[in-house]
């Protein structure tokens, strides 16, 4: 009898086991349903730009690629000035990001401060207006200054993209930080502007950065101000490997090896600053 | 510099607490006095040459007849744009259309897809650091790169998309090759890359929730299913509905992927607002017309986020 209830109850007990095990493979299952997808995008890309012609073109498609080639990136490197195209990208995407935050941090810190909602106001404004309702403006303007193909110009269009991030970020990030700070620092001898730049800078120096990093990924990622303002001397990336697609030809790995050079050095720096990248999207949504 | 005396205990009492501004112990300087102009003047010069400037060029290019490869000067016509536009305009309301389907149809799917994720990654689970960073790639990731990418796995013949909708014995499908599935196939694409923002902002919220909820009806024997339908989501309505305002704003002008994938094609499949803008501007060179577009279309999507936020409001209340 007693050994009866004994198995009896090890059984409930491993029923009870296999039943959550079960659970927690049905939750990795389910994750993984969600995942794949997400990744398997990138699996693509990065696998395409190691494979030959034969094997991009392969039906049933070839998965793993039998002998891995480094023609298709060679072949990037002949068909653009591949190390031009990647300085103009960084000179535009850290021209305009320290624009952004030079201008955007002192107007952030009065928003906050001085309570100045109105400016925060136009400044949202710039981030819903359709960036294709600046092109015409900036295009006359640029070109009858002779200023389209220029870095002054396609910077400064893309000021549009890094001054709304900074001014919208840094607000919430002023925002945390105790008036009693600065004010002490005042009592001290401090003036405004010593205020600003000795103590409340320093002390936001993580939202900065973390600032600063979307600046320089949505800047780089951009396209649309680059397509229409830049010209022969000053296209960044994402234009250069626009003109490299056209639909009749099925020429993928070169293609796919220069997607994977636009978008690695990105990708590789979201994996190292996730946290700074995960708080420079969110903040502000939850806030708000 | 000289170094100033700390201030005595009595000192500190006397100072009034500022409530507007900061106000340093001695008004000395010129900057420090004009501080509140001084430190927003950089962003409002700025903001005036490359937001307000273009915004007044715009409104006023709006009435005027101008096509610059006409080499005519710009002329006056009043509201004739915007008359040919709202009421003679049939490429506009087509591209209209296409532009809320496009939307609607990607925004949809990935709150769906995003808040699911978010319950998801909620819990605690071996892995789930690495796999939240890998979840989120897809949104920093350069558009144009990403559409290569989708270019090539929807080739209706050698694409491995075709290859995994067959395989799972669906019919294949030509994607945006093909008019009647392009819209669709491009809503996937913005689905992949932005359905991680809804789940960051979401799980951002869920963060937020508070605990005793949560164990007075575990207490009250609510099921799993009846706790989210009764207590999480309710909770979650507004970081929900911000995340939408997010996406609706950004989705209701997507370029890069279209410009990119179609083209605004095959035919005018896929001609949303904003490529129909486009070839107005940069193809045909009408830039009165595009202007008039432009208002138009600025006017739209103010209007959806001003409707959305309204309608959380009165959500709430």
């Amino acid at each position: 009898m007693a050994v009866a209830n004994q198995t009896n109850r090890s059984q409930n007990l491993a029923r009870v086991r296999t039943g959550r095990s079960l659970k927690t493979a049905a939750f990795y299952l389910l994750v993984l349903v969600f995942m794949v997808p997400g990744v398997f995008i990138f699996f693509w890309m990065i696998g395409m730009s190691f494979k030959t012609q034969v094997e991009n073109t392969a039906y049933p498609p070839v998965f793993i690629p039998a002998s891995p080639t480094f023609d298709n990136y060679a072949a990037v490197f002949e068909r653009i000035n591949f190390f031009q195209i990647t300085l103009n990208s960084l000179i535009i995407a850290l021209g305009a990001t320290s624009i952004g935050l030079a201008v955007g941090l002192p107007a952030a810190y009065a928003i906050v401060r001085y309570n100045q909602k109105k400016l925060g106001l136009i400044v949202l404004v710039a981030r819903i207006i359709p960036a294709i309702s600046f092109l015409i403006p900036w295009y006359m303007l640029f070109k009858s200054i002779g200023l389209l193909n220029t870095y002054i110009a396609i910077i400064l269009t893309h000021v549009i993209i890094t001054l709304p991030v900074v001014v919208w970020l840094m607000i919430g990030f002023f925002e945390d930080l105790p008036r009693e700070l600065e004010e002490a620092g005042m009592i001290d001898g401090c003036s405004i502007f010593g205020g600003f730049w000795r103590i409340a800078l320093p002390l936001v120096k993580p939202g900065t950065v973390a600032t600063a990093i979307l600046c320089l990924i949505f800047s780089w990622n951009n396209f649309i101000f680059s397509v229409i303002l830049t010209g022969r001397d000053t296209k960044p990336l994402p234009v250069a490997v626009y003109s490299f697609l056209s639909y009749e030809e099925i020429n993928w790995g070169p293609l796919a090896a220069a997607a994977c050079l636009i978008t690695l050095p990105v990708l590789i720096l979201t994996l190292f600053l996730q946290k700074h990248i995960v708080t420079g999207m969110t903040t502000g949504a939850v806030k708000g | 510099m000289t170094q100033q005396a700390a201030p005595s205990a009595g000192e500190l009492e006397i100072l009034p607490v500022s409530q507007s501004g900061l106000k340093p112990k001695k008004p000395g300087s010129w900057f420090d006095r004009n501080a509140h102009i001084l430190f927003p003047a950089p962003a409002v010069i700025l903001m005036f040459v490359i937001v307000i400037f273009p915004i007044i060029y715009t409104i006023f290019m709006s009435v005027q007849q101008w096509n610059i490869t006409s080499g005519s000067p710009p002329k006056f016509i009043g509201l004739d744009n915007y008359y040919k536009i709202l009421f003679d305009d049939s490429r506009f309301r087509e591209a209209l259309i296409r532009t809320g389907e496009l939307s609607l149809l990607a925004v949809t799917l990935q709150t769906v897809l995003g808040v699911s994720l978010a319950l998801l990654f909620n819990r605690e689970f071996w892995g789930r650091g690495i796999l939240r960073t890998l979840a989120i790639l897809p949104m920093v990731a350069t558009p144009v790169a990403v559409s290569l990418i989708f270019v090539i796995m929807y080739h209706p013949t050698l694409g491995v998309m075709n290859y995994f909708v067959t395989s799972l014995g669906l019919p294949a499908s030509r994607w945006t090759y093909d008019a009647s599935t392009a819209l669709p196939a491009l809503a996937i694409v913005d689905t992949w890359q932005w359905t991680p923002l809804i789940m960051l902002i979401v799980l951002a919220g869920l963060a937020t929730l508070s605990v005793e909820q949560f164990e007075a009806a575990r207490i009250d024997g609510a099921s799993r299913f009846q706790t989210f339908v009764y207590i999480t989501l309710p909770q979650l309505r507004s970081v929900i509905i911000i995340a939408i305002v997010f996406r609706l704003i950004d989705s209701l002008k997507t370029f890069d992927i279209i410009f990119v994938m179609t083209g605004g094609g095959p035919g005018e499949a896929s001609q949303t607002l904003n490529l129909y803008l486009y070839s107005q501007a940069f193809t045909y060179f009408d830039m009165g017309y595009a202007s008039a577009l432009v208002v138009i279309f600025f006017s739209i999507i103010l209007g959806v986020t001003v409707l959305v936020m309204k309608l959380r409001r009165s959500q709430w209340q």
